[in-house]
């Protein structure tokens, strides 16, 4: 029997782009990609931990740039945010796609990889834009505004920099319960950071740390919400085709405290 | 801020301000440059949706909801016995600022009753938009209505400081709104029109010239028209539309389904349902009018006064037009690709792509997303299996009606229901 291989990373998107870097340099054809938190059961394999090299990722991403518009690296980051299990197999029998083709003028959706990932890109950026939408900041009796959330995919460094231009003047932090990390904009530069405070069980932020006027601000905005109803159009089902139900822990407007 | 009158005044202003359906914020860039608050990117976001299934982006309000007019359709007439409020200009704008700032909302909308006189009410909005930009530093979404009758001067500089500027038409029809709104001139809707279309035309050719040419509303104008209220055809809102869009330049026009707010013999009783599927199929038409190269008198014309209920436009269109089909996938252009019924733009520019790798089949097609239960009976592809077309438009049109489940079925059957 031939064992397979498998390439164990850290995770990462660099350490992910290593993994790629090595299939090429080892030759190995076709290796199964897995995080090394991810749980291992098959037998007869070998296992190789790729070690994360910033210039071996870099020399990736460049020679992937080369081939590709700003479009499909986006895709392609999108779809790695998706964390599905087995994604980055599927990420990269795309890439060989793309280092094999000869123009970078059109692309062909009949080919299915192709169509995989422009549909799991679609995927995470819906994603993205729903946090956009529903991220609903709580302000703190230390100033900062402070949301919660736990999106489907892993969508913090997708909408960081929407964030950081729209909100350029105030503090805040988003926190991604379910992944265990967040982002802080301190009014210069937006960092990462654990806060221990909260965990799955603790995924609110407690009123005795809230600044003394917040409980008002949400109370006007569900006021507000529960008047522009129009009862003679109520349509439920399309209501929560919008707002799948699963968003609603974290929407003030459905958390009506008053 | 005095929470608990702030609290009373918006349930009341923002009651009366839902009957609006704009809730577009999307077309105003405003880049955030100087590390202010908010930044537009000319995208809208719906950070909500109201249990009718309708987008919550802006923050929706009226100023006051005290009016010196008497308009049949409207809740703020003078004559309905209603609570009355009227709202500060710096409440208005810690409002916005706050909610803006947990990430409620996309902006403000702000309307208002005319109260004394129309400039009077003008330079309040006029207000509220000034001290949110020049104060508050705020590059969010403002919308405010021009009132009907405004000075020039005033249109002048709300547009300095809005996005969007609007004045609801509301009833299609000049006798229509002779009837309904006896006191409002149809002159004084469209001074305010004129003047932001010049002034947008103005901005445009300056701001080519001279680089900082302050902005001028850059979402542009809107307009809304009440849909049943009194007994117009499709034929008469959407060349109405039409003659609004071409001749001030319109961004858009809103149909709004007439909702019976009052008792009045000039209007459509207490409960009469509201005509949701009527006004879906307006704006379909609107759509295949701005981006599907229709024009008006190929979809209503005096033998088609009015929209079928059971199949859109578009449908409607080709099985009144059967000869122009089958069209060959592999060969038509843009314009016609556009036409088929079951194919939408997206889909259109996806042909074009994959169209120049291989000659597409039917399974290329289904990959690409189209509804072939409606598609098939207008195309061919490369395959020798085809829908020969040889049923009458009827037969057809319940065939597919059989294959297809409207989303609005149910709507359907309760209007139907009304004429049994
Ligand atoms: S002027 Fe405007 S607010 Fe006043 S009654 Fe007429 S439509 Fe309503």
């Amino acid at each position: 029997m031939n064992p397979q291989t498998i390439l164990v990373y850290d995770g990462s998107f660099d350490g992910f782009l290593c993994c790629i870097f090595m299939t090429y340099d080892e030759k190995i054809t076709t290796p199964i990609i897995r995080k090394e938190y991810e749980s291992n059961n098959q037998l007869f394999t070998i296992s190789e931990k790729v070690v994360t090299e910033k210039n071996k990722a870099h020399r990736v991403w460049k020679g992937f740039k080369l081939k590709t518009t700003y479009h499909e690296q986006q895709n392609f980051f999108k779809v790695f945010l998706s964390e599905i299990k087995g994604v980055e197999n599927t990420l990269l029998n795309y890439t060989r796609i793309i280092f094999s083709r000869t123009t970078n003028t059109t692309t062909d959706f009949s080919t299915k990889d192709i169509l995989t990932i422009s549909q799991v890109a679609k995927m995470v950026g819906r994603e993205k834009h729903r946090m956009e939408a529903f991220v609903r900041f709580q302000l703190t009796s230390d100033t900062i505004y402070t949301a919660t959330i736990e999106p489907d995919f892993n969508v913090l460094p997708l909408i960081m920099p929407h964030f950081k231009d729209r909100y350029a003047d105030q503090k805040w932090i988003i926190y991604d319960i379910k992944r265990g990390y967040g982002i802080y904009y301190n009014l210069k530069t937006v960092e990462i950071v654990d806060i221990n405070f909260f965990s799955r069980k603790k995924s609110k932020i407690p009123s005795e740390l809230l600044s003394h006027t917040e409980k008002e601000f949400q109370n006007l905005w569900n006021i507000y919400y529960s008047n522009v109803t129009i009862p003679s159009r109520k349509n439920n089902k399309l209501h929560k085709q919008h707002l799948p139900k699963r968003y609603w822990k974290y929407l003030t407007e459905k958390n009506n405290i008053v | 801020m005095p929470f608990d009158k702030i609290q009373k005044k918006l349930s009341i202003l923002a009651d009366a301000a839902k009957y609006d359906v704009s809730c577009s914020s999307s077309g105003g860039k405003r880049n955030n440059t100087k590390k202010g608050l908010g930044n537009n990117t000319g995208f809208g976001i719906c950070h909500s949706y109201t249990e009718d299934g309708r987008c919550v982006s802006l923050l929706k309000i009226l100023l006051t909801n005290h009016c010196i007019y008497d308009c049949a359709y409207c809740v703020t007439r003078k004559s309905n016995d209603i609570k009355r409020a009227a709202f500060k200009i710096q409440e208005v704008v810690d409002l916005t600022i706050n909610f803006y700032r947990r990430n409620y909302i996309e902006g403000l909308f702000l309307s208002s009753g005319i109260f004394k006189n129309s400039d009077f009410t003008m330079e309040r909005l006029i207000a509220v938009a000034k001290k949110l930009r020049l104060e508050e530093n705020f590059n969010g979404y403002i919308h405010l209505k021009s009132i009907p009758g405004a000075s020039n001067e005033l249109m002048r500089e709300a547009g300095l400081y809005a996005d969007r500027l609007s004045v609801n038409i509301e009833i299609p029809t000049k006798s229509g709104l002779k009837l309904l709104a006896p006191d409002k001139k149809h002159e004084d809707f469209i001074k305010p029109m004129e003047k932001v279309k010049n002034e947008i035309i103005q901005y445009k050719k300056e701001s080519k010239i001279i680089k900082n040419t302050p902005k001028y509303a850059p979402a542009g104008q809107s307009t809304q028209m009440i849909i049943g209220a009194t007994g117009e055809s499709d034929r008469d809102i959407m060349y109405s539309a039409t003659y609004y869009y071409k001749k001030f330049n319109m961004r858009r026009v809103y149909y709004s389904g007439y909702i019976p707010v009052l008792e009045d013999n000039r209007l459509p009783a207490l409960g009469t349902e509201v005509p949701i599927l009527r006004e879906n199929r307006l704006y379909q038409t609107d759509w295949l009018l701005r981006f599907y190269g229709f024009s008006v008198n190929e979809i209503l014309n005096d033998s088609h006064k009015n929209l079928d209920l059971d199949i859109d436009p578009k449908l409607s269109w080709a099985l009144r037009n059967l000869d122009l089909f089958p069209i060959d996938i592999n060969r038509a252009d843009k314009r016609m690709l556009a036409r088929i019924p079951g194919i939408g733009m997206q889909s259109v520019s996806k042909i074009l792509q994959a169209r120049t790798f291989r000659k597409l089949d039917w399974t290329h097609l289904k990959a690409i997303g189209i509804a072939l239960n409606r598609a098939q009976y207008f195309i061919t592809c490369n395959s020798r299996n085809f829908h020969k077309s040889d049923l009458t438009p009827y037969q057809l049109k319940s065939k597919i009606l059989k294959t297809s489940t409207s989303k609005y079925q149910k709507f359907f059957n309760q209007q139907l229901s009304l004429f049994s």
